[in-house]
């Protein structure tokens, strides 16, 4: 079955620089594994292709559990100087919960 | 020595609510309270009106927090760190003395400087995020390195009420208060590794309460006006215990710790201070009662050997232009609009932004969403080197109400000033902060 990312986790989304990060908390701890074998650097790069024009690093932190991805050149240049309406990228969690993946729960 | 310190933080940015500071100070049974204003650029802002003026320099919004604040601090014996001294923590400390004269309480502030280092740097340095010297990014206005805990340590020794600084790495403030209260080494990495984790936890303060986090009817937060900032409780061990004053509105929850302790995180098995370098990979977070988490493993590696420096530049101008479009088409009016501007704007910007604002303006797409819009917003941006210049933006789309598509209504016009960020690093053997004492 097909699921939006939003139904089973949230998100924070932070900025450095020109870099953005992507926190991915599941509701359920139970959900953790669905999201590391499918929510993958190439999957999210795939989805964010129109935001994220440099790396994608994931970290995975089973101690939460959650994961994190640093995405690198996604934010126009920067907080100071972007051009763009949102500078800091602060709505971009919610870009990544847009994403399907296929849960069988 | 004491058993348990409180650290309350009351603000997290320089724009944040006074009335949550306020609460903590009357109801938070405090030790210490913490307020945050200082991001990337509020200093180089700062720094410029320094420039116009010897006196000003520090948070705008400091006389009017020190008036509701300093009854209650003294009231309530609270000692006070925040680094509202921005580009003058000097002057920063004179006002809030005077400030207390008006109120007759008598006050003690230790203002921290050191941090600004622009007559240190030639301009040659590279920047980190382009590579090149800094000059080639503008003219330099500010130049602040991030001081950490061992600056603010001097001070909290003193009897100081209220410890003023300007750029000290935010986890910092949280850092000195519990190596000053517990005597603990700052070359215990352990120990500084989990005081970095509770001050990045606490450094946002309504975002750990349900500020940044409310989604409605997925994350719902109770009594969301009334959002109440942190409070963390720290044992001489390093348990942090995590809570708000009761009857405040928001929520703390092992979601909202999570989200706030991964927020802006680079590298969660390094996070760079001037303190040390935090590992938050071994973090336990668990809920011990409603309302209230308790923290435990952060740990780190010796801090880094250089400080890294904030570095503000003149960046030129943005112009910018809104106009409005609704009802039938409106996307479409919008679009053409837009192209429109384009086009009559192209010979003189090389960069020009268009967006749709209820359609694409924040996500740049919208994932398969297409609805058709009752209403958009036409959104143009482009950079300028002088302000006349960034004002034909505007004046572009103001035009278009004679010029433009059926309908358009609500145009508005903008030009910032620009002051872009890069930074550097610096050996922390160049940096040397001081303690100056002011009384009331």
């Amino acid at each position: 079955m097909k699921t939006k990312l939003y139904d089973i986790a949230h998100s924070r989304a932070g900025d450095k620089g020109n870099t953005l990060t992507l926190s991915l908390i599941p509701y359920k701890p139970e959900y953790y594994p669905i999201l590391c074998s499918q929510v993958t650097v190439a999957s999210v790069k795939q989805h964010l292709n129109d935001i994220v024009s440099g790396e994608i690093i994931r970290y995975e932190l089973p101690n939460l559990p959650a994961l994190h991805f640093v995405c690198k050149q996604a934010l126009l240049g920067g907080v100071t100087t972007s051009l763009a309406m949102d500078t800091h990228g602060k709505s971009l969690s919610f870009a990544l919960l847009e994403m399907e993946i296929e849960v069988n729960i | 020595m004491k058993h348990k310190i409180r650290i309350g933080c009351g603000a997290g940015f320089s724009g944040d609510r006074l009335e949550p500071a306020l609460i903590l100070a009357e109801r938070g049974e405090l030790d210490y309270l913490v307020l945050e204003c200082l991001a990337e650029r509020t200093i180089a802002l700062a720094q410029k009106r320094k420039l116009q003026d010897a006196t000003k320099g520090y948070d705008l919004l400091l006389e009017r927090r020190m008036h509701s604040l300093l009854p209650l601090i003294r009231k309530n014996n609270i000692r006070l760190i925040t680094n509202m001294g921005a580009a003058n923590p000097i002057a920063a400390a004179e006002t809030i003395c005077q400030i207390a004269r008006q109120l007759h309480l008598d006050i003690i502030v230790a203002a921290v400087t050191g941090d600004d280092i622009l007559p240190l740097l030639s301009g040659n340095e590279n920047s980190i995020e382009t590579g090149e010297s800094l000059h080639t990014s503008g003219k330099l206005i500010s130049a602040n390195a991030y001081l950490g805990a061992d600056a603010l340590l001097p001070a909290l020794a003193t009897d100081a009420h209220i410890i003023i600084t300007g750029r000290v790495a935010d986890p910092s403030l949280f850092v000195a208060p519990l190596v000053h209260s517990f005597g603990w080494s700052l070359d215990d990495t352990e120990r500084i590794g989990q005081a970095t984790v509770i001050g990045h936890l606490m450094e946002c303060a309504g975002q750990l309460t349900g500020g940044y986090f409310a989604d409605p009817g997925k994350k719902d937060i109770p009594d969301f006006a009334n959002l109440g900032h942190p409070f963390v409780d720290v044992w001489e061990n390093g348990t942090a215990i995590f809570s708000k004053v009761q009857g405040t509105g928001g929520t703390i929850s092992l979601a909202t710790a999570k989200e706030q302790l991964l927020y802006e995180v680079m590298d969660p098995s390094q996070y760079f201070t001037p303190d040390v370098i935090a590992d938050f990979t071994g973090v336990h977070l668990t809920q011990t009662e409603t309302n209230q988490i308790q923290v435990v493993g952060g740990k780190g590696q010796q801090k880094p050997e250089t400080l890294k420096v904030s570095v503000g530049y003149a960046a030129g101008f943005i112009g910018e232009g809104e106009i409005s479009y609704a009802g039938n088409n409106a996307l479409q009016r919008a679009q053409l609009a837009g192209e429109t501007i384009r086009q009559r704007l192209s010979s003189s910007f090389s960069d020009i932004r268009i967006d749709y604002i209820g359609s694409t303006s924040v996500h740049r797409t919208s994932f398969g969403h297409h609805p058709d819009p009752y209403e958009i917003r036409l959104r143009v941006a482009a950079k300028a080197s002088t302000s006349i210049q960034a004002a034909l933006v505007g004046e572009e789309v103001e035009a278009l109400y004679t010029n433009g598509p059926a309908g358009g209504g609500g145009a508005r016009k903008y030009i910032h000033d620009v002051v872009g960020i890069v930074s550097t690093l610096i050996p922390r053997t160049q940096v040397q902060s001081t303690i100056s004492l002011y009384q009331s």
